[in-house]
């Protein structure tokens, strides 16, 4: 399991079909039944387009944050405009679920 | 505004004081929650002690658990959030997300729920801010004002809800590749890595431009056909004037557009360097009054 100071962000694509569902529902399902915490959202693009506080509440208190969404390019450049850039450095993973297995996924948030 | 409804956040409560929730129940209600356009958050005893301790956002929270001491205290800083608890003893998963609807109900929040009629579709460009020149290309392409300058100047994404969705238009004449729409299909508008050939469709097109004076629609159609097993199908100058044509004309028949000033507009071709120019300085100089007003 990983250490508590990892958060861990999963995102739905409630309002389009480009990622798999196969793969979005086995990464959920399988999160849901680690015993990590985590935050879901039905919609990243949705969030970020509100400018949502809790995206910048996310990357706020220096945490490292695993992102399980789509293109690393596209969540990268969300959250800078919802005005909430990634830091510098590497404290934030994004895990590709349009291209990405699921396995491969999963293993990663889960990792100590 | 379409986009101010801030998803509801359900706290699935498993910290100490509480017991966890059997798992099948936590997936089914987590799922469906989620694809009704809330937010969930779990936490368990392998969150931070302070978990519940700032829930900052404008949504209302929703805390959801089977509490064998009293329910977690949850704290707002701003003091500006609805917060409810519920205990979930002997629900099943229909009647927990039930219960969470009612809730929803009771404090009188709205919810931008996918598949309903209504909804917004999150559909708006993303700038990647590691390729773009700033060159305003996008800025006077797309006629909805979807795109701004901020104080620097720099172009932005000021109106989303002015995008129209499924329309990425402005991202297959962006000559840096550097828009996204992450909702879209395929490459690289979707947001994939950018590859050569993306690249180099856009240096053809510059160079077209250069050389004709900016007349490069007919040359690029007439071009298109050679270029179209080397290069990106999803780099085209063709398509975006179609498609922006295809979203004036729907505004034209639901009555937004007057026929006229349609029939104004050159549709058939991308903006010449100097209607970028225009547009540009208009835009900069309307940040230059908002920001000496805002003093």
């Amino acid at each position: 399991m990983s250490q508590p100071s990892t958060k861990i962000l999963y995102c739905r694509c409630a309002f389009a079909k480009v990622i798999p569902e196969g793969t979005k529902n086995e990464v959920l399902e399988r999160l849901c039944e680690s015993g990590e915490s985590f935050e879901c959202v039905a919609d990243l693009c949705e969030m970020s387009a509100r400018r949502d506080d809790r995206i910048k509440q996310l990357l706020s208190e220096g945490q490292s944050v695993k992102i399980a969404a789509c293109y690393p390019r596209a969540v990268k450049w969300l959250f800078h405009q919802a005005e909430a850039p990634f830091p510098d450095g590497d404290s934030v993973e994004v895990l590709n679920m349009r291209e990405q297995s699921a396995d491969e996924i999963i293993e990663n948030l889960t990792q100590k | 505004m379409k986009n101010e409804i801030h998803p509801v956040q359900v706290i699935l409560f498993e910290g100490n004081g509480a017991t966890p929730w059997e798992s099948s129940r936590r997936i089914g209600v987590t799922t469906d929650l989620l694809d009704r356009g809330y937010s969930v958050t779990r936490i368990t005893d392998t969150a931070n002690a302070d978990a519940l301790s700032d829930v900052s956002g404008e949504a209302s929270v929703i805390v959801l658990g089977e509490f064998t001491d009293n329910a977690p205290e949850v704290v707002d800083s701003k003091s500006d959030r609805k917060i409810e608890t519920r205990d979930t003893s002997g629900l099943d998963t229909e009647a927990v997300v039930t219960l969470v609807e009612e809730t929803r109900a009771e404090l009188a929040d709205g919810l931008n729920q996918p598949g309903e009629n209504g909804a917004w579709k999150p559909w708006f460009p993303v700038i990647d801010y590691d390729r773009c020149t700033n060159c305003m290309q996008c800025l006077s392409f797309c006629l909805f004002d979807v795109y701004g300058v901020d104080e620097d100047k720099q172009i932005q994404v000021q109106n989303n809800d002015n995008c129209k969705t499924n329309c990425p238009a402005c991202s297959r004449v962006c000559p840096e590749v550097a828009i996204m729409f992450p909702k879209y299909g395929t490459g690289p508008i979707n947001g994939e890595p950018v590859k050569q050939a993306d690249v180099e469709r856009e240096s053809m097109k510059v160079d077209i431009t250069s050389l004709l004076g900016g007349d490069i629609y007919s040359s690029l159609r007439t071009r298109s056909e050679k270029a179209k097993s080397r290069f990106s199908k999803e780099r085209s100058p063709d398509k975006a004037l179609n498609e922006r044509k295809r979203c004036l004309t729907k505004l034209q028949q639901s009555g937004i557009i007057p026929a006229e000033v349609l029939a104004e507009l050159d549709l058939a071709s991308l903006p010449s360097p100097e209607e970028i120019q225009r547009k540009a300085e208009e835009l900069a100089a309307l940040q230059d009054s908002q920001s000496a007003g805002a003093e």
